[in-house]
């Protein structure tokens, strides 16, 4: 006679030990040496913190002159509050002002569009891609719109279009070096390795003096490129190269039958490259790409160098202007404060790409 | 008289859709295979068998050119397998392949799998290549799944996929190395339904496998090869019951033993 099988039942798996005492002591206290360490810690934060609370919110002056702020002990938020223009848009004309605000809404909508997965991934590729070309004209002019000088442009607003234009152009090219580097023919490979590493062996900052002196020397007399575009280029430039690396370790990663697959089900090369290989290697390198784009963000701040106002140049101009003068810590506190925010933000999106695509979508 | 002596050469030159001739390969100074010659007609059914490394998966990527040969002829379909690329795209259209690790695109649905390669190597209109991909998932029994990403199938259903796969191209010959090797042992079965089915419908088929239920009950020729050659083939009945090679014979005696 056959028996019938019963299952058993599920049980809860054991309780663990939780509660707030049980982290401390399993954390902070666990031997004699960390317990030591642990007071220790606890005493320079008691010796740091108040007073720097004191002087951040406590003791701050968020509304007045610099006068008010002089006789107060705080930090003179109410500097920041008066320059707030000049940090974000620098000597932007300010009756233009909704042109760079207008960017920023385009710029964020299009995170919020990708992070919700509101467009297939095809045309989110291309409009990120294309996203460069209103954000200079919108800011820029022409066809149009009233033309803004580029000397004009300043504080976040051009540390923005610096970083955000030089990662959405440097994307494509990068992803072409990663596979000119990845070809057999020895000529395009050749070229690509060179690109790639001769950007990568020197600073950024050399690339900008070379953008800014030495692409004109390269160019017919009667055309001049403004010192933004040249800069940008060298942005551009040294961004690619390092994304073609990360996108030639993506690339790596993604298994050889994945290809071959393709390719037996008669894709060509290309199109084994583009709706096979790529997405996977991208897939792959979203977190190296995410702290490509950190990186970038803050590397703009060396455009100082030529002369340039971006958010630091800026904050560093403001706190030496005559009214204002001696508030140099707060601009530069502000100024770190909003690249952290930036930076932050743009690491936990990152994350949350990740896990979207570890569920197996796009 | 001579008249239909020739007309039967001719039937019998275009029945043969695979054919090697003196086939060696390479790679580096390894060389893998050795004077491989091998005639599969229309509509035959090969098992080839052999102990690891023997080079069964190097020759089956050899017919649609997964690996270059060195020396010797492939022609696949009328249409001699060199470096020309064009060429090479144009058999490949024809040959279908499963992987032992399936090989499914993770990025992409079942659906969106089936219909790539109809839509951008054949051209079909998106609608008919997912009429085309629902006809082959409802007859690998898997067409509630279409919308599911590979990663959510078990392993036999995602072989079952790659199969459907290659068929929406509508291949005149399946290759097949180890679609079942990769798979827990229930899961099997389904695969192997599956596949006879297709040898039922006549598709030529060339199939790498240690299934030898399978081979006994499908196969028209089993192939077994060692260090690179084929060294014995045979209709299944005489290859397991009266194998002539010793090495056959060790080979056979190893894995019927248990
Ligand atoms: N890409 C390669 N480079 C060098 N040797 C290889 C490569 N692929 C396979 N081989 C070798 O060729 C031999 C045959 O491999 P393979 O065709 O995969 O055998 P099988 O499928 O019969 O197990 C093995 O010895 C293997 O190590
Ligand atoms: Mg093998």
């Amino acid at each position: 006679m056959t028996m019938v099988f019963q299952p058993s039942p599920d049980m809860p798996p054991p309780a663990s030990q939780t509660g707030l005492l049980h982290w401390v002591r399993n954390n902070l206290f666990n031997s004699f040496a960390n317990g030591l360490l642990t007071i220790i810690g606890l005493a320079i934060l008691a010796n740091i913190i108040p007073p720097l609370v004191n002087w951040l919110l406590i003791d701050a002056i968020f509304q007045g002159t610099a006068e008010t702020c002089r006789q107060g002990q705080g930090a003179c938020w109410a500097f920041v509050d008066a320059q707030i223009k000049l940090f974000l848009l620098g000597p932007y004309p300010t009756e233009l002002a909704w042109r760079p605000i207008f960017s920023a809404v385009l710029l964020f909508g299009l995170f919020i569009i990708t992070a919700r997965h509101m467009l297939k991934t095809a045309h989110l590729v291309v409009a990120w891609l294309i996203l460069p070309l209103p954000i200079y004209w919108l800011i820029g002019g022409g066809l149009g719109l009233e033309v803004v000088d580029t000397s004009e442009w300043g504080g976040l607003m051009l540390t923005l279009v610096l970083a955000v234009v030089g990662i959405l152009a440097s994307l494509p090219i990068g992803v072409l070096l990663a596979l000119g580097r990845s070809m057999q023919n020895k000529v395009i490979k050749g070229f690509c390795i060179c690109v790639i590493e001769l950007v990568r062996g020197v600073p950024l900052v050399t690339i900008l003096f070379m953008a800014t002196i030495m692409l004109p020397l390269f160019l017919p007399t009667d055309v001049e490129i403004g010192i933004l575009y040249r800069v940008q280029f060298g942005i551009i430039l040294f961004s690619s190269a390092y994304i073609a690396e990360v996108v030639r370790g993506g690339l790596q990663g993604v298994d050889k039958g994945q290809g071959e697959a393709a390719v037996a089900l008669g894709l060509n090369r290309w199109k084994t490259t583009i709706f096979i290989i790529l997405p996977q290697a991208l897939k792959i390198v979203i977190p190296p790409l995410i702290g490509r784009c950190i990186a970038l963000l803050k590397d703009t701040s060396l455009v100082v160098v030529v002369g340039l106002l971006d958010f630091l140049g800026i904050a560093k101009a403001a706190s030496q202007d005559a009214e204002w003068l001696g508030f140099d810590a707060e601009a530069f506190v502000f100024c770190a404060f909003i690249y952290w925010v930036l930076c932050f933000s743009l690491s936990r999106y990152g994350r949350s790409l990740e896990k979207r695509g570890q569920v197996g979508h796009h | 008289m001579s008249g239909q002596n020739a007309a039967l050469a001719a039937k019998n030159e275009q029945d043969t859709v695979i054919s090697l001739v003196d086939m060696n390969k390479w790679y580096g100074d390894f060389h893998v295979l050795k004077n491989i010659n091998l005639e599969v007609q229309r509509g035959e059914r090969i098992v080839i068998c052999g102990p690891s490394g023997s080079g069964k998966s190097t020759m089956i990527r050899c017919i649609n050119q997964l690996e270059e040969h060195q020396s010797g002829t492939i022609i696949v379909n009328n249409q001699e397998l060199t470096n020309n690329t064009k060429a090479l795209e144009k058999v490949r259209k024809d040959v279908g392949m499963c992987f032992q690790h399936f090989n499914l695109f993770p990025h992409m649905t079942i659906l969106e799998n089936l219909i790539l390669a109809p839509i951008w190597v054949r051209k079909m209109p998106r609608k008919d290549a997912i009429d085309l991909a629902m006809t082959y998932l409802k007859r690998v029994n898997i067409a509630e799944q279409s919308q599911k990403y590979p990663g959510q199938l078990s392993g036999g259903q995602q072989q079952r996929v790659a199969i459907a796969r290659s068929l929406c191209m509508s291949p005149k010959v399946m290759l097949f190395d180890e679609p079942t090797s990769a798979l827990d042992p229930e899961m099997i079965k389904e695969v192997l339904d599956v596949m006879e089915e297709l040898a039922n419908d006549g598709m030529t088929m060339l199939c790498v496998t240690h299934e030898m239920g399978f081979a006994k009950s499908v196969a028209d020729r089993v192939i077994f090869m060692d260090g690179g050659e084929i060294v014995e083939e045979n209709e299944p009945n005489e290859f397991f019951n009266n194998p002539q090679m010793d090495r056959t014979q060790l080979f056979l005696s190893q894995i019927l033993s248990h």
